[in-house]
């Protein structure tokens, strides 16, 4: 029997198994489709453009990126294998594949799932950790690659509103957007007309389907806002200040005049929270399980709400507190306080993280976009800030609006709504993690009464307003992530999926300690404590293990290592270091003293020259 | 043991020179004589007594009478032990008598001679037997090193280690085995057999079929071998080639020529001997070579004819003609002669291209260049501007690499003089080839010169190397010669280009600096662009060090007032808020509002920084005072220690890193440690890594389905090891991991270095031999 010319005999024996099993699990109707292919998701029903990327005819071009973009680094196997693909396969019939090999990946994509930072210089890695790091290296390349790829399965584009040449569309009505679109989006336009029960707070559930919004004289409800299903409608017979969902929205946090009380889809009350009383604003923190509670006493209170337990109460020391937003990127809380400032909160540490000076008034509003990079906020200064939260906590543009806004939002996509007095206005960035552009409004709106809570639906192009003349859900296109997560949060999903995703989403709840202001910190190794062991270590010891052995001679040919050579080399190496560390210092003291002769922060005058 | 077994040989040899003595010391006493006659036996009894009339005592042999002479093994024979002892003997005083000089001899030499070595004790010889059980082992073993290696490294292992699985079999095996059931199949199969139409096409056709089996393994090995050695000489060779290249000695460059030259000489020989036609042909071209050399000369414009044409020249149109003419011939020449300077060969074969060549290439290839540099040099002389302007670019190159020809020609000779002389030379040969339109033959060699790329790429690279050399001494030259173009050129000699510098070097003996100054710059601007580029990078360094400085101060220079109280557009909003619209008296109102806003504003800047101010000062490590009062002086109340001794016992905290907010007004960043997050992160370097960043690199991407696909998830969580349950893993064999079988691979893991161990053996013994 001859064999025929396969290269699997050079690959480990691991694949044939993988290759073995694939076979094994593979059924007929699969044949078809690729395994990716299956999980195509129902997009929202709107309308939009499809993707489509078009494979470029020629073969050789379709291999130069991904080849030039996997052969950067020196991995033989996998070049093999690559190169195997490239050999047209011959089916049965004898027909060539035209395009053979995996489909091309266009590296600008690749890059945006890469997280290693090679542009960081490593210190002198020996050989096998150099392995190790090069494993790592294409280990990320690949899930990259595999990423890439997977983004063909975002099948909806997002768009925005534009106008005719000229044409501005912060004049397009909320009734010319309605008339111009299909009779589903159309429908979620809508006005709740509720003039009796006060301006309306607003929340919508994680996953856009629900809507819950309580009015200031105690009016709760809750709906599925799609098909207009009321869940519940009660009165809690108390001031209502603030309303969210907890994980999903089967659950409901309302911040009534003393106390906290959470209410189930049915309305009826589960828990009453004595512990937090008074409270002005909630956020809840999805990933974490925690309900941030802050409240008149100048108090930030930390709520775990799957077991209950307060995690942490937080005294900000700024007096009443009521305006609060968290940052969807790393859960940090932002407080507006009166005196101008926007302090970060974590849990896990007892001072502000970082503490803002933004406006020269009190703040009135804070909102972060869902990237974590910016940071919208409003004051009494009639000012409107973005600020760049990623370590400079600078003002990135700045606009005087005629009356400061009250209320901000950001949508998925980095659209700022502000609501001031009862007008809202939009604007509208270049894309996902740009910030919004202050130069011109994108859309505005006039409700019937002042606005009082505003929120951004996810997965959905619309923007709902809480006013004290109800509660209105306008359509603001361009606003929202066109693609969801099925697994994370699936507006279609049934209650047993609830149920299902609620066990994972609590096994993978994110302990609260781990709150801190750079997330990706936690991938770092604690260089404090390992220094510190290190320490330890030798005082333990009495030497140090690591240490670099001092310099012995090695004998060398005969006749020329007597000891009077030897002491010499010695010597010439330990003079050599001597040398290095004087230098080492003299550049030091250099150092200090041009320092020293500049005095800090003062700008030298022309007029220096002759003080004398 | 080499002792002993020399002591041996050396035996033996001295054993084989007695038995060689022996015959010498006895000749004929060993004769047989068995069989002997009687009269025989007289004879000789008449010959010893005859012998012993002489008075000497002739040395009686002993009878042999037994098989061997030797008695004792130390080869002392009892030869002299027929001789009687006679009285008289003993009465004689004592005398060395011959026989017993041989015994001592021998005796002597039996005591010199030294003892068979002593076994080695237990120890020792235990000791030498592991050592080489152990060298042996670690061979056998170390063939499994790449193994271990692998399977250390591999990202996942499965047990228990099965065999590779065989190759699929060909479609055609399978199908031949495969037999129709239902009619249908049948007589398709029926069908297809008939006409013996391969199933699919074959995945080997007969012939790669037979090429597989042509060589078998031992063949590929032997050939792989070869083509082995024959890279690495072909490598050996290129080495040396290069190193050759690199060598920068005249003298062997030198030594170098010379050989090449004999060389041809001896090819020229062997062409004489072979083919003398050819031979002729060959050295016609030489002399002619060296006649155009001498007719060089000739058409210099040194001549007494030229020297009076060119006086002519300025108003005869026909002088001028002749002139360019002669001027053309020499330029022909002067090329020739260049070729003629290289190497034999190659002269042969450019004049071969000279005659095959018709003058309309050339021409074709001057025109595709460009016009020839020198008569670029002419235009701009009788300002004519507009075919420059015209192709500035085409210009420029030619006209660099000109310019870098010069100077090579210039560089051996330093002195100002003679290069002036050597200017006005070419200044007057270019200007009189200028006063010609038609020079097409003095334009074609230097065109065709700078036609190829690679020529002009290293021209350039010359010519900017050549400038960063005598940079400084043009700048002399220019600053001596050339004030007046330097004043007149103020911007562009500002740039220092160094091409725009040698340029006045050449311009300073022209008459006509204007222009020149307007023509030649407004050319080289474009030209030098390359190189002024370059000198900016150099440059920049110097200017970059400044440049973040600035910045900094400039980022310290923020300022929080600046940052909250900038005046910012204000949004005119289409729809404005009713209550603003309701206001009649709104801009007071906003102007109060503001004033109102700014007091707080104010307000909350100072404390803003009196709060930063606190919190830097909490978070600045602190000094250690250690001072005593009342120590060594006075204490008490309202007493304080001297400032003296307070600085003296003040131990100052090492400063920390800076802090994050330095630079940033208006935020506090906190600088305290979260702990109940550290408490999460790493803190033990795990083994390989012997730096944090190292292994925080390899941790970078999550592993999470939240983050990756589905099947990279899968990957990147796979098992390091994959047992089969109820299957028993056995040890690894040297059939699994491909080597043939345990008796061959023993046999074919050749110790790679067999001869050290038995030689610090060997070493050894001789060491304890010599204390010995």
């Amino acid at each position: 029997m001859e064999t025929a010319p396969e290269a699997s005999r050079d690959a480990p024996p691991k694949k044939d198994k993988f290759l073995a099993k694939k076979k094994k699990a593979r059924r007929y109707w699969e044949e078809e489709t690729t395994p990716t292919a299956a999980g195509v998701s129902l997009g929202p029903p709107r309308k939009k453009k499809r993707k489509r990327e078009l494979r470029p005819q020629n073969t050789k071009n379709t291999h130069t990126p991904n080849k030039s973009h996997i052969s950067k680094k020196p991995q033989v196997p996998k070049k093999r294998r690559e190169r195997r693909n490239l050999e047209p396969q011959r089916s049965l019939s004898g027909a060539q594949d035209p395009f053979p090999g995996p489909a091309p990946v266009p590296v600008s994509v690749a890059q945006k799932f890469r997280r290693i930072d090679k542009s960081r210089k490593l210190p002198h890695a020996k050989s096998k950790t150099r392995s190790r790091l090069e494993v790592a290296e294409t280990e990320e390349e690949e899930i990259s690659v595999k990423a890439a790829r997977s983004q063909l399965l975002l099948a909806e584009e997002p768009g925005f509103l534009e106008g005719e040449d000229g044409e501005d569309t912060a004049k397009i009505l909320q009734a010319d957007i309605v008339e111009a679109v299909d009779i589903a989006s159309a429908a979620k336009h809508f006005d709740l007309n509720l003039r009796q029960f006060g301006p309306y707070r607003l929340n919508y559930s994680r996953t856009g389907r629900h809507l819950a919004f309580g009015g200031r004289r105690g009016h709760v409800a809750a709906l599925d806002w799609v098909t207009k299903r009321l869940m519940c409608e009660i009165n809690v017979m108390e001031a209502v200040r603030d309303i969210r969902f907890l994980h999903s929205e089967a659950l409901l946090a309302v911040a009534q005049n003393r106390w906290l009380h959470i209410y189930d889809n049915q309305g009826i009350e589960l828990h009453c929270i004595r512990r937090c009383d008074r409270v002005t604003r909630l956020e809840f923190l999805p990933f974490h399980f925690l309900l941030a509670t802050a409240s008149e006493t100048g108090f930030l209170t930390y709520l775990d709400v799957s077991v209950g337990k307060i995690v942490a109460a937080l005294n900000a020391r700024a007096g009443r507190l009521s305006v609060m937003t968290q940052n969807p990127y790393n859960a940090v809380i932002h407080l507006g306080h009166s005196n101008g400032t926007v302090s970060l909160w974590s849990p896990a540490v007892k001072d502000p993280l970082a503490k803002i000076l933004c406006h020269r008034g009190g703040v009135r509003a804070v909102a972060v976009d869902s990237t974590g990079t910016h940071m919208a906020t409003s004051g009494l200064d009639h000012q409107l800030k973005i600020f760049d939260l990623r370590g400079t906590f600078q003002p990135l543009s700045t606009r005087t609006l005629p009356q400061g806004a009250g209320h901000l939002a950001f949508s998925q996509r980095g659209l700022l709504a502000a609501g001031m007095g009862d007008v809202v206005n939009i604007w509208a960035g270049q894309g996902k993690a740009s910030p919004p552009s202050l130069e011109q409004t994108y859309l505005t709106h006039r409700l019937s009464g002042h606005v009082h809570g505003l929120q951004f639906c996810p997965f959905e192009d619309v923007l709902g307003v809480g006013h004290s003349g109800g509660v209105t859900s306008m359509l603001v296109p361009g606003a929202a992530e066109p693609n969801f997560d099925g697994l994370e949060s699936n507006p279609y999903r049934s209650r047993k999926q609830r149920q299902e995703w609620e066990v994972k989403a609590l096994l993978e709840k994110v302990p609260a300690d781990l709150i801190c202001l750079d997330p990706r910190a936690l991938a770092e190794v604690d260089v404090i404590s390992l220094e510190q062991e290190k320490k330890e270590r030798i005082e333990r010891l009495g030497y140090d293990p690591e240490a670099k052995a001092p310099f012995q001679p090695r004998p060398k040919q005969k006749g020329r290592s007597s000891t009077a050579s030897l002491v010499k080399r010695k010597r010439k190496v330990m003079d050599e270091e001597h040398r290095d560390k004087v230098r080492q210092s003299l550049e030091q003291q250099l150092q200090k003293q041009e320092k020293a002769a500049k005095p800090m922060g003062v700008w030298p005058s022309a007029l220096d020259r002759f003080v004398r | 043991m080499s002792v002993m077994w020399a002591a041996e040989s050396l035996q033996a040899l001295s054993e084989q020179k007695e038995l060689e003595d022996l015959p010498k010391d006895y000749p004929s006493s060993t004769s047989e004589d068995e069989g002997e006659s009687n009269g025989e036996r007289k004879h000789q009894k008449l010959l010893e007594a005859i012998s012993s009339l002489d008075g000497k005592n002739r040395r009686k042999l002993a009878e042999r009478s037994e098989a061997s002479l030797k008695v004792s093994e130390f080869t002392v024979s009892s030869e002299g032990s027929g001789e009687k002892l006679v009285l008289s003997d003993l009465l004689e005083p004592v005398k060395t008598s011959s026989s017993l000089a041989i015994v001592k001899k021998q005796l002597h030499r039996v005591k010199s001679k030294k003892t068979v070595e002593l076994p080695l004790n237990k120890e020792e010889v235990e000791r030498i037997h592991r050592e080489v059980a152990f060298n042996k082992t670690s061979h056998a073993l170390s063939k499994w090193d790449p193994i271990v290696l692998k399977n250390r490294q591999a990202e996942q292992l499965v047990f228990p280690l099965r065999k590779e699985q065989s190759a699929f079999a060909p479609i055609e095996h399978v199908l031949s085995g495969w037999k129709g059931r239902t009619p249908l199949e049948r007589e398709i199969f029926n069908l297809l057999h008939k006409n013996k139409q391969p199933v699919t096409d074959p995945l080997l056709t007969p012939m790669e079929k037979a090429s597989l089996n042509a060589m078998s393994l031992e063949e590929a090995k032997v050939r792989r071998a070869e083509l082995q050695r024959a890279r690495a000489l072909q490598s050996y060779y290129e080495a040396k080639a290069r190193r050759e290249k690199k060598i920068k000695s005249k003298k062997y460059h030198k030594v170098l020529k010379k050989g090449k030259a004999k060389k041809a000489l001896k090819d020229f020989e062997k062409l004489r001997k072979v083919n003398p036609t050819a031979a002729l042909e060959e050295l016609e071209k030489l002399e002619k070579a060296r006649m155009m050399e001498r007719m060089n000369l000739k058409h210099q414009n040194s001549g007494k004819w030229a020297k009076s044409k060119a006086i002519m020249a300025k108003y005869d149109l026909e002088a001028r003609q002749a002139m360019q003419e002669q001027l053309a011939r020499n330029k022909e020449l002067m090329q020739k002669l260049q070729v003629t300077s290289e190497s034999e060969e190659e002269e042969r074969s450019a004049e071969e291209e000279d005659d095959f060549v018709p003058d309309a290439i050339n021409e074709v290839q001057m025109t595709a260049d460009g016009p020839n540099p020198w008569m670029v040099r002419n235009h701009s002389g009788d300002a004519k501007e507009a075919e420059i302007q015209k192709d500035p670019e085409k210009l420029s190159e030619p006209m660099a690499d000109k310019a870098s020809e010069s100077e090579e020609e210039e560089r051996p000779v330093e002195e100002e003089e003679i290069l002036l002389k050597e200017f006005e030379e070419r200044r007057l040969f270019r200007k009189k080839s200028g006063l010609n339109q038609d020079t097409e033959p003095v334009g074609r060699q230097e065109t065709k010169g700078s036609s190829t790329p690679e020529m002009l790429s290293e021209l350039r690279t010359l010519s900017q190397k050549h400038n960063k050399k005598h940079q400084s001494r043009k700048q002399k030259v220019s600053s001596v010669k050339a004030v007046m173009l330097v004043q007149r050129e103020g911007p562009a000699e500002e740039e220092d280009d160094p091409l725009l510098l040698q340029r006045p070097e050449r311009a300073k003996t022209l008459e006509k600096l204007e222009e020149l100054g307007k023509e030649g710059y407004f050319q080289n601007k474009e030209l030098p662009r390359p190189a002024l580029k370059e000198q900016q990078l150099e440059r920049n360094p110097d200017n970059q060090p400044g440049a973040p400085k600035e910045k900094k101060r400039k980022e310290q220079m923020i300022d929080l007032q600046n940052i909250l109280t900038t005046k910012s557009p204000s949004v005119k909003s289409l729809v404005v808020p009713t209550t603003i619209e309701v206001l009649e008296d709104e801009q007071e109102r906003d102007q109060k509002q503001m004033i109102k806003e700014a007091f707080a504003g104010d307000d909350v800047i100072r404390d803003f920084l009196k709060e930063k101010r606190e919190a830097m000062e909490a978070s600045k490590p602190k000094d250690m005072d250690l001072t005593l009062p009342g120590w060594g002086e006075w204490g008490g109340l309202g007493l304080k220690p001297s400032a003296k001794k307070r600085r003296r016992f003040l131990i100052k905290a090492p400063e920390g890193l800076p802090r994050k907010d330095k630079a940033l007004p208006n935020v506090i960043i906190n600088e305290k440690r979260n702990i109940h997050a550290a408490a999460h992160q790493v803190r033990v370097l795990p083994y390989p890594f012997t730096h944090h960043q190292q292994f925080e690199r390899t941790i970078q991407t999550p592993i999470g389905s939240t983050w990756n696909t589905q099947r990279a998830f899968q990957k990147l969580t796979t098992s390091k090891i994959v047992t089969k349950p109820g299957h028993i893993i056995k040890p690894i064999k040297a059939e699994d991991v491909g080597y043939r079988s345990s008796s061959r691979s023993d046999l074919s893991v050749i110790p790679r270095n067999p001869k050290r161990p038995t030689i610090c053996h060997k070493k050894k013994q001789l060491k304890k031999n010599s204390k010995d």
